[in-house]
């Protein structure tokens, strides 16, 4: 098929961007999102010009790697996927896909479709984390039980791959889910108990730090979310907060 | 003694560790604080080494190429990771793990290493769930097993299919918990072009900054090396795009020696390849094995009429169906390990009985467990003769609460319902078992440089079992690297920080802006993908899952002209002093084609079939593997001395004092 896109070209952090189209004549419909822009870089490498740089890694969904809005939806149309998961059998021939960075303040572009998402890890660095020592003798992993739905939720909001697709969706380009689910994670299981006020109080200073907007509820990032990460999260993360502060 | 020296503790095997752990030199904690590490690769392996060393109170420093330490490959593990914790009181202990690891690994590991991995297995468990790491757990709280191939019991833990992901997030957030005290220092999008000796002792490395095309000087008083396996090497492979054996190559060029680099693990169970196109294959989890069953269709006709889409794999009755690893190994049946199951795949497609387009494809089969679980599930929930129906979607609903997000993973890339119909597989590159080789304390032959997780060549002789390597690079980084580093940083304490304008500093990066600047002038004809493609293809079709003599030379000597060709014509756009991932790709690209050669040129060397090398001059008559151990128990450790094809060989034998050296079988 036949495929016109509209790419996002920047040379630095420092440049001004610009949209650039181009057209490519024979797009299989099994090729994935990923390996129709691996085509179009190698018949712009052949012509001598610069290739489209984008995030990518393990092309199968789970490094958080691959980051791109496609026709203004992070990840592109499909849900509960990453970008790289997306094959070309959701376009049709004739198709126009306008592809472009995640788009926040706190998220400036390095070049082309490529981000700057070090402010999640400095948000993590802020407490997300329980803090035990990896060289002692902790106790036997079976000494404490855990509900197993306590433990599946745990682990639903653990699955969180921190790609970013949540800020991009949202108009005021919050960081609330992706920092509530590390909160909920921890909050849920009983190691992660003792540490939790200053667990979310740390988390939640880093990341307005970081110049993340406030949450307003409007629920895009859990539909944009390739991992479903639910709004429960917030919810969780925002009554961890309030009685943080009630105990002061 | 030859040139390799093990450093084998001496004493009982069981005892081993824990004596050579009391006697082993300690660094006092004040004078931790003036030793500097460097650790390159935040995997499994890098980041529990570097949040543990950082505990301990040495500085260190990581780097990766990903824009994030939580993005290693270790993040695309699915299935588990082992210890002998004997939970399902099924007999298991670290002796049965140790003797099932020698035994997978078709007899060519160091007894004495793997005999550790078992016995520190079962702190990984209590450690990372202290960390929070979800594992799934039973209904009554506590944590849940499977079984993996190559075993009888079940000695897996797991975390839905996102196992890897799991303990990679608790490494990333132990050393989150360091970075935030200044114990850890975190460079990201940064690759290391070279490592630098001075006075014949690993020192720092050059590091290119891969967002400004800068590169650095990074200095240390030991280098730990745990930057992953070299899979990609064959172009198509279950490793992620960056994968890259450019940091290990670089220390083999600067001394380490490079063990059994044929030793690769083709995994059984990957989804086939679709088209030219294709950039990378996913692999669907050996979990799938407990429950799916492999076939065939036994007759050609069959499995023409299938590949021309005139007949649909429902649609063929039981009897006609060839459940081939049921049939040729009753005892573990689908459960056999991967290289066994690898072998026997492109065995029956090379008969004919392939079942995708392209013949290169066989069935992994849910229906059966779906129905076995869902009879079991109405049996339990009191519902007294289902109708066919309700018993597939009550087994249905179980299927997919264990392997639901494979099942989405396939179905998105196949384009087809795994529950409605069969899985098609075919195996790909997955692991490689060899790598720099390091002695008992996991120091390579440079002294200072140490190596870690799927980068050495340590537990696994030539096959993988399966949840055994993140349980390695867990043992490596949190629990063994560490101490035994301490050994060698005791006589540190008072050398200082390592000045980076030293003349050895300033001689490396030349060499590496040379290189680069090679590189950028090649005459333009070739993108780098097209030479990393040649590459990829000589290897599946000559060093693959079988080998012989007339193939591996000619690999070696089109290797060799591949590489000639890469370095004259290759075109890389852009320049290097900005972002350029043409030559990011173009510096790994290079060490591939060398490490092509030796891989090619140890498996000539190596004269017999073992594990995940198969020799075809080398197998029984019923076409099992043919061991060697007359002439064979050994590792190969490569020295670099110019060509890859002139390395000089070094043998360390292997002795087997603990366990019986016997032909494996699973029949
Ligand atoms: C799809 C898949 C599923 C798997 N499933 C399982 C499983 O269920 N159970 C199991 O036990 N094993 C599994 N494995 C194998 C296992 O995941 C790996 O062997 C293991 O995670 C490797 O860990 P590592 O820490 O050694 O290296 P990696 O996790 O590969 O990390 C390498 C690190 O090195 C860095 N690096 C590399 N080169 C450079 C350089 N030149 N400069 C700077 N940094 C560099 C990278 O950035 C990265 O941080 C699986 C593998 C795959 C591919
Ligand atoms: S919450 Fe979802 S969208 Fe946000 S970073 Fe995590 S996985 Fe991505
Ligand atoms: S590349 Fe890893 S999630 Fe897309």
């Amino acid at each position: 098929m036949k495929i016109y896109l509209k790419i996002w070209r920047q040379k630095d952090v420092d440049s001004k961007g610009k949209i650039v189209d181009y057209t490519l004549n024979n797009v299989e419909s099994d090729m994935s999102f990923l390996e129709m822009l691996d085509v179009l870089n190698e018949d712009l490498v052949a012509k001598g010009e610069e290739p489209v740089e984008f995030d990518h890694d393990c092309r199968e969904g789970i490094c958080g790697t691959c980051s791109l809005m496609i026709n203004g939806q992070p990840h592109g149309p499909d849900r509960l996927i990453t970008v790289c998961q997306l094959h070309m059998r959701s376009f049709n021939d004739g198709d126009t896909i306008v592809i472009e960075p995640f788009r926040a303040k706190a998220f400036p572009v390095i070049k082309d479709l490529i981000v700057d998402r070090t402010a999640f890890d400095r948000i993590q660095q802020a407490g997300g984390y329980i803090s035990v020592n990896t060289s002692g003798n902790p106790v036997d992993a079976n000494a404490i039980p855990i509900k197993k739905h306590v433990a599946d939720k745990a682990m639903d909001a653990a699955t969180c791959i921190g790609c970013g697709a949540c800020v991009a969706a949202c108009k005021n380009a919050s960081a609330m889910l992706f920092t509530s689910a590390k909160v909920s994670q921890f909050a849920l299981l009983p190691q992660g108990r003792v540490e939790a006020t200053e667990r979310v109080q740390n988390m939640v200073r880093q990341m307005d730090l970081e110049g993340f907007g406030n949450c307003t509820n409007t629920g895009a990032c859990e539909v944009e979310c390739p991992k479903g990460i639910s709004l429960e999260n917030i919810a969780r993360m925002n009554r961890e907060y309030l009685s943080a502060a009630v105990e002061g | 003694m030859g040139v390799l020296d093990s450093k084998i503790p001496s004493g009982p095997l069981a005892d081993k560790w824990a004596k050579h752990k009391n006697e082993i030199d300690l660094v006092n904690p004040a004078n931790k604080r003036n030793i500097d590490v460097i650790v390159v690769g935040t995997g499994l392996a890098g980041g529990s080494a570097a949040a543990t060393l950082a505990e301990l109170g040495y500085n260190v420093k990581t780097f990766c190429y990903q824009d994030s330490p939580r993005r290693a490959h270790s993040i695309a593990a699915q299935g588990g990771v082992n210890a002998a914790k004997n939970y399902q009181g099924d007999g298991d202990s670290v002796y049965r793990l140790f003797y099932d690891t020698v035994k997978g690994g078709d007899y060519r590991s160091r007894e004495a290493n793997v005999y550790r991995l078992a016995e520190v297995s079962s702190n990984i468990i209590d450690q990372c769930v202290a960390q929070g790491v979800p594992f799934a757990r039973e209904y009554g709280g506590l944590l849940d097993n499977r079984s993996f191939g190559g075993v009888l019991v079940s000695r897996t833990f797991y975390a839905k299919g996102q196992t890897g992901q799991q303990l990679l997030l608790g490494a990333y957030a132990a050393m989150n918990r360091q970075i935030q005290r200044g114990k850890i220092k975190s460079y990201t999008r940064h690759e290391m072009l070279d490592l630098v000796l001075v006075d014949g002792k690993a020192r720092g490395i050059i590091a290119r900054d891969l967002v400004t095309g800068e590169i650095e000087r990074h200095s240390a008083h030991a280098v730990v090396l745990a930057s992953g396996g070299y899979g990609n090497l064959f172009f198509l492979s279950t490793y992620a795009m960056g994968a890259n054996v450019t940091a290990a190559w670089k220390a083999h060029k600067r001394g380490a020696f490079f063990a059994n680099p044929c030793f690769t693990q083709i995994h059984p169970t990957c989804i086939p390849v679709s088209g030219d196109h294709q950039s990378k294959l996913t692999l669907m989890s050996e979990s799938l094995r407990n429950d799916g069953r492999i076939w065939v269709p036994k007759r050609l006709e069959d499995a023409q009429a299938i590949r021309e889409g005139k007949l649909k794999p429902t649609q063929l009755k039981e009897e006609d169906r060839d459940y081939y690893l049921e049939r040729r190994y009753p005892a573990f049946g689908n459960l056999v390990p991967r290289d066994v199951a690898s072998r026997a795949a492109k065995e029956r497609c090379d008969a004919g009985h392939g079942v995708n387009k392209t013949g290169e494809a066989v069935y992994l089969d849910f229906e059966a467990a779906i129905m076995r679980y869902g009879k079991e599930k109405a049996f339990t929930s009191g519902i007294k003769d289902p109708d066919k129906e309700t018993t597939r979607r009550l087994g249905k609903e179980i299927v997919e609460a264990k392997y639901g997000n494979l099942f989405q993973m396939y179905e998105k890339i196949v384009d087809q319902n795994p529950y409605e119909t069969p899985m098609m597989i075919y195996p790909a590159v997955h692991y490689t078992m060899g790598g720099l080789w390091v002695d008992y304390n996991l120091q390579t032959t440079i002294p200072g440089c140490y190596c870690a997780g799927e980068a050495n060549f340590s537990d696994h002789g030539a096959n993988r079992l399966g949840a055994s390597a993140l349980m390695q690079g867990l043992a490596d980084g949190y629990f063994v690297l560490p101490y035994t580093i301490g050994d060698y940083l005791s006589d540190d304490i008072r050398t200082g920080a390592i000045p980076t304008d030293a003349p050895e500093f300033e001689a490396t990066e030349k060499a590496v802006r040379e290189k680069i600047e090679k590189l950028m002038s090649g005459k333009g004809l070739h993108s780098v993908d097209y030479y990393h493609k040649k590459l990829g293809k000589i290897m599946w079709n000559k060093c693959g899952m079988s080998r012989n003599e007339k193939d591996l030379k000619e690999a070696i000597a089109e290797i060799a002209e591949l590489r000639k060709d890469f370095w004259e014509n290759v075109k890389i756009t852009g320049n290097p002093d900005d972002k350029n991932q043409e030559l990011e790709k173009a510096g790994r690209v290079a060490d591939f084609l060398e490490l092509g050669e030796l891989f090619a040129k140890d498996a000539l060397h190596r004269n017999e079939s073992c594990g995940g090398h198969f020799r075809e001059e080398y197998q029984t008559p019923e076409g099992e593997a043919l061991r060697d151990d007359k002439n064979f128990k050994y590792a190969a450790a490569w020295e670099y001395v110019g060509e890859p094809k002139d390395s000089k060989l070094h043998k360390e034998e292997l002795t087997y004092e603990n366990i019986e050296v016997k032909t494996r079988s699973y029949k």
